[in-house]
């Protein structure tokens, strides 16, 4: 959970942080609060979870990667830990969780989503993921996105 | 533009972890062989291109007592528009994507606290009339969000 003095921090960090040579102290400047102070904070939320990184997020398009696979996999809830562990940590995967399946309708438990610069290599890559599978992956699919409809990411409402 | 090996060296080094300290770019220009000056122009035109769409700390909103799900609709083709502009009013759908499937309306909720995650699904399933099916991440496979540049 977070408190009035978390959001606080959140919320002047949520427009992102400043490309300047020391850009702690100048949010925590705006914060009221000494660099030191602001840095142990910092680290404090990074210990709990609450900041996960600090760092860039990459637009796939402008860098080539035009195409976005969802890729869906119905894989042994025995084995689900470890294959899912193995294809997290391939390259091109860039998301990949277990998820509950939804059945009659979905009946899929591991997604991993790969980019590519087109479907040739996204089918490509996920040929690499079906041989790691194996026979512990019962049945596949794949989701190309064609049209993003809203991309705005975590916004804190105004409270508190 | 055109990213050169620097550019590209930068955005693979980036999309890891800035460190925690007074100067934290002169740092990570150290390790890339580069000026802070240096790294700090060509952070900013990545931006300004919008090579880079955003930089600063990435946050769980579980951890913050929020929560994440998943989301998918399976939305006739003729419903589509109407319902994608109901959908997208909540301001909980952070992420919505088109995706070639039965299932092609596949959104992310993210809300300030577990409950919130099945009022803002009940709520678009009353105001479309489609069931909204929910897939939680049981468990992330988290090695990185990084892509090659």
């Amino acid at each position: 959970m977070i408190n009035a003095s978390d959001r606080q921090i959140i919320e002047a960090l949520q427009g992102g942080l400043p490309l300047t040579p020391t850009p702690y102290a100048q949010v925590a400047e705006d914060l009221g609060m000494d660099e030191d102070a602001f840095l142990i904070r910092l680290a404090e939320l990074k210990s709990r979870g609450v900041i996960r990184r600090i760092a860039a997020a990459p637009n796939h398009y402008k860098l080539g990667m035009t195409s976005n696979g969802m890729t869906v996999w119905d894989v042994d809830d025995d084995r689900v830990a470890e294959l899912g562990a193995q294809i997290g940590a391939l390259p091109f995967v860039t998301h990949c969780y277990e998820r509950p399946r939804a059945l009659p309708e979905w009946p899929y438990n591991l997604f991993a989503m790969v980019h590519g610069k087109d479907r040739g290599e996204v089918e490509e890559k996920r040929a690499e993921i079906t041989a790691i599978l194996g026979d512990a992956c019962r049945a596949k699919d794949i989701l190309y996105s064609t049209r993003i409809l809203k991309k705005t990411g975590l916004r804190l409402k105004a409270k508190g | 533009m055109t990213l050169d090996a620097t550019d590209r060296a930068i955005l693979n080094r980036m999309q890891n972890d800035l460190p925690l300290t007074s100067r934290p770019y002169a740092v990570v220009a150290e390790e890339l062989g580069l000026t802070e000056r240096d790294l700090l122009d060509r952070l900013s035109r990545m931006k300004d291109e919008r090579v880079i769409t955003r930089f600063g700390p990435f946050f769980d909103a579980a951890a913050m007592g929020g929560a994440f799900c998943l989301c998918a609709m399976a939305v006739p083709a003729e419903k589509f528009e109407t319902v994608l502009t109901k959908v997208n009013a909540h301001a909980e759908v952070a992420h919505n994507y088109e995706r070639t499937h039965r299932l092609n309306m596949w959104f992310v909720l993210a809300t300030e606290t577990p409950e919130g995650i099945k009022a803002a699904a009940d709520a678009i399933e009353r105001e479309t009339g489609i069931e909204v099916l929910r897939f939680p991440k049981l468990q992330e496979f988290f090695i990185g969000f990084r892509v090659a540049a």
